[in-house]
């Protein structure tokens, strides 16, 4: 499978993990082993980065590349200060921004998001912003200069998969940097949809950490997102109405 | 002698049940009862924790449940509790006042005799009355027969209410309250009232309780410097000896929660819970009652005198006890979905307390693999739970549910490729203690 490319850097994997909801830090271990993952977004706040023995200690074992993010914000200012705080203790100036709206549905605000966004830039992190499926907002933050902009197919944790298609294509078409499939994700065939509509990468948690079998799941996903990415590459036959005879009218 | 390094539930009941069996045991710590054990809200429900992956944490959950009542009722016994003491007796009116609970202290002996003269008797607060595991939206009651189904699966006796039932039980909650599921065998126990009875009787054996930090293992001189844990090191912070420089034992019992990692550098790391206990003069629920709000569980365990525990945040932040304003906002908005009469309720205290995680969620009990030094840690969220299985594993009881518990599996010579042996220099090498020092 060709490279995830995200400012400069690479990834052969296209599969990023989260860490929410794994019951035990073993579990999540074994998870983000079976999945391959390079690249997995850890919850900033209530963490303490320099405490021994934590979740990023996991990542750390493992070689994988630490994404901190601002979960649990609902201000711009929150997200901003977070952010800083991860960029200090982590030595690392990448940025899963999340601004959520209301912990009912906890859709990302759209405003506070961006105006975080422009802070953030400004500053020098690599920003990717989680983001509802809006073409309009996701243009706008790549042209405010973020490093990818990350849609969601459905709310956080919610498992139902991508609920607009057409809106997730509309914005890989638009977009000059990478789409990064987040939230929403339930089993297998999501995430290869995902990759199949021209997601570049898929960010994935609950649908893992929740599953009866978490390294089971893992690796089901990491086949799904190269299965999708190698459709999206082979490209799809046109769908007919009508049966078409593959054999023997043709050599 | 044995000497057990912690004072908390887990390492009180080392000591006693070692002392029962007529071992000669000594106790060390600065703080009896004073860490996780004082902020615990003592929830025995091995059942409605249950989760995925979690089988043999459930395993060891039911096996110690089962042990609780007779360590209880040979526990109030020692201890010299009136007779009928193991359940909290019918209050008598007007013996709730505040003060009779006494006021909350964080660790000082003085804490650990609850109540004063006069005060009722509570005994050590065992229930066994169940857990109610409520839902309120469609998604939650997705999830409980979800739940339901894998107890099911696993011979868990559950039962499935609805919520019409669920507020017949427990008047108190929520309309909202969609269904539930009633795990009866669950039971809870007030583990500071277990503590004190602890501490109450070893003072009654005789056991020593040598109230000093121990700031390293002494190991025997051999040729590496790595032989056989002989003893401790005290610290001496009072200054003017009045503890001695050091204990020498003929084996040490590591108890000492989230500690043990500095001291003998096992995979334990500190996870924070804040928790609440509210006070009222008649008691709002009947039985322990969980539920799920904004993906965040929470559970109530009602007291006999009328308290309210209301638990617990789960947080990675290190060696740190504050208490926060988004950890008591958090705790009070759940409490107030599943209960809404809570809001009406005294705060009487909010403390925070570090469990002792491991990389599995399991305890870490048995041989440390460096000879003369045994664990006992790593309970994370089951220290009251699993202290009399503890206790038991320690006298060679069950050793099939020993082996579940036993700290080789995080060594890195095991060869199991598990996250303790691929950590990397960030964790600290298993045996920490190698060559720290030598005896002369």
């Amino acid at each position: 499978m060709d490279d995830l490319i995200i400012a400069g850097e690479k990834f052969s994997s296209r599969l990023i993990m989260g860490t929410g909801g794994a019951p035990s830090l073993e579990v999540l271990d074994q998870a983000l082993a079976a999945s391959g993952t390079e690249l997995t977004t850890v919850a900033m706040r209530r963490l303490d980065p320099s405490a021994r023995g934590s979740v990023l200690d996991v990542l750390r074992g493992r070689g994988i590349k630490v994404l901190p993010n601002t979960a649990g914000c609902f201000t711009a200012g929150e997200a901003v200060l977070t952010a800083r705080l991860a960029r200090e203790a982590l030595g690392t100036n990448w940025v899963k921004l999340e601004v959520i709206a209301d912990e009912r549905t906890l859709l990302p605000d759209p405003i506070e998001t961006f105006d975080a966004a422009e802070r953030l830039v400004a500053d020098g992190f690599v920003v990717l912003p989680y983001i509802g499926d809006d073409p309009a907002l996701a243009r706008r933050l790549e042209q405010a200069g973020c490093a990818a902009v990350m849609p969601l197919g459905a709310p956080i944790g919610s498992g139902l998969g991508i609920r607009n298609p057409h809106n997730i294509e509309l914005i890989v078409e638009a977009a000059g940097v990478p789409v990064i499939l987040d939230a929403g994700i339930g089993t297998a065939s999501d995430a290869a949809l995902a990759m199949e509509l021209g997601c570049d990468a898929v960010l994935l948690a609950t649908a893992v950490t929740r599953a009866q079998r978490p390294d089971l799941m893992a690796a089901a996903m990491r086949g799904a997102v190269q299965a999708g990415r190698l459709a999206r590459q082979a490209g799809r036959i046109p769908r007919r109405r009508y049966a078409e005879a593959s054999s023997p009218m043709t050599p | 002698m044995e000497l057990i390094v912690g004072g908390g539930i887990v390492g009180l009941s080392v000591a006693w049940r070692l002392s029962r069996a007529g071992r000669p045991v000594t106790v060390v710590d600065p703080a009896p009862a004073s860490g996780a054990s004082h902020a615990a809200a003592g929830m025995l429900a091995p059942v409605s924790e249950v989760t995925y992956t979690e089988e043999p944490l459930l395993r060891l959950g039911v096996a110690s449940l089962r042990r609780w009542p007779s360590f209880a009722a040979e526990l109030a016994a020692d201890a010299g509790l009136p007779p009928g003491a193991l359940a909290p007796s019918p209050a008598p009116s007007g013996g709730r006042s505040p003060a009779a609970s006494g006021a909350p202290s964080h660790g000082g002996p003085g804490a650990l005799s609850h109540g004063g003269p006069g005060a009722p008797s509570y005994g050590l607060d065992f229930r066994a009355d169940g857990t109610l595991d409520v839902a309120f939206g469609t998604d939650d009651l997705a999830a409980l027969d979800e739940l339901a189904a894998f107890m099911g699966k696993l011979g868990l006796p559950v039962e499935r209410l609805t919520g019409r039932e669920c507020r017949r039980l427990e008047p108190m909650l929520a309309p909202s309250v969609r269904g539930g599921l009633l795990a009866p065998g669950d039971a809870w126990v007030d583990p500071r009232r277990v503590t004190s009875a602890l501490l109450t009787a070893l003072e009654r054996r005789g056991v020593p309780v040598v109230r000093a930090r121990v700031s390293r293992l002494l190991r025997a001189s051999g040729g590496s410097g790595d032989g056989a844990v002989v003893g401790v090191e005290l610290d001496d912070a009072a200054g003017g000896g009045a503890v001695p420089a050091e204990i020498q034992a003929d084996g040490v019992v590591l108890a000492a929660g989230v500690w043990s990692a500095e001291l003998a550098g096992v995979p334990v790391r500190p996870v924070k819970g804040q928790i609440m206990r509210l006070r009222s003069a008649e008691p709002l629920l009947s039985r322990c009652v969980r539920g799920v709000v904004h993906g965040t569980p929470v559970y109530l365990v009602p007291r006999g005198d009328g308290e309210l525990v209301v638990g617990a945040t789960q947080e990675e932040m290190g060696f740190d006890t504050r208490v926060t304003a988004g950890g008591v906002y958090e705790l009070l908005r759940d409490a107030r979905e599943l209960v809404p009469g809570v809001t009406e309720l005294e705060v009487a205290e909010v403390v925070a307390g570090l469990r002792p995680g491991t990389p599995d969620n399991l305890p870490l009990i048995g041989p440390s693999g460096t000879p003369g030094l045994t664990l006992a840690t790593g309970h994370h969220r089951g220290g009251v739970l699993l202290a009399p299985l503890t206790a038991a594993l320690l006298q060679g009881e069950e050793p099939e549910l020993a082996a579940l518990c036993a700290p080789a599996r995080h060594h890195p010579a095991s060869g199991s490729g598990g996250p303790c042996a691929s950590r990397g220099p960030a964790a600290p090498p298993y045996d920490e203690t190698s060559g720290s020092k030598e005896m002369g």
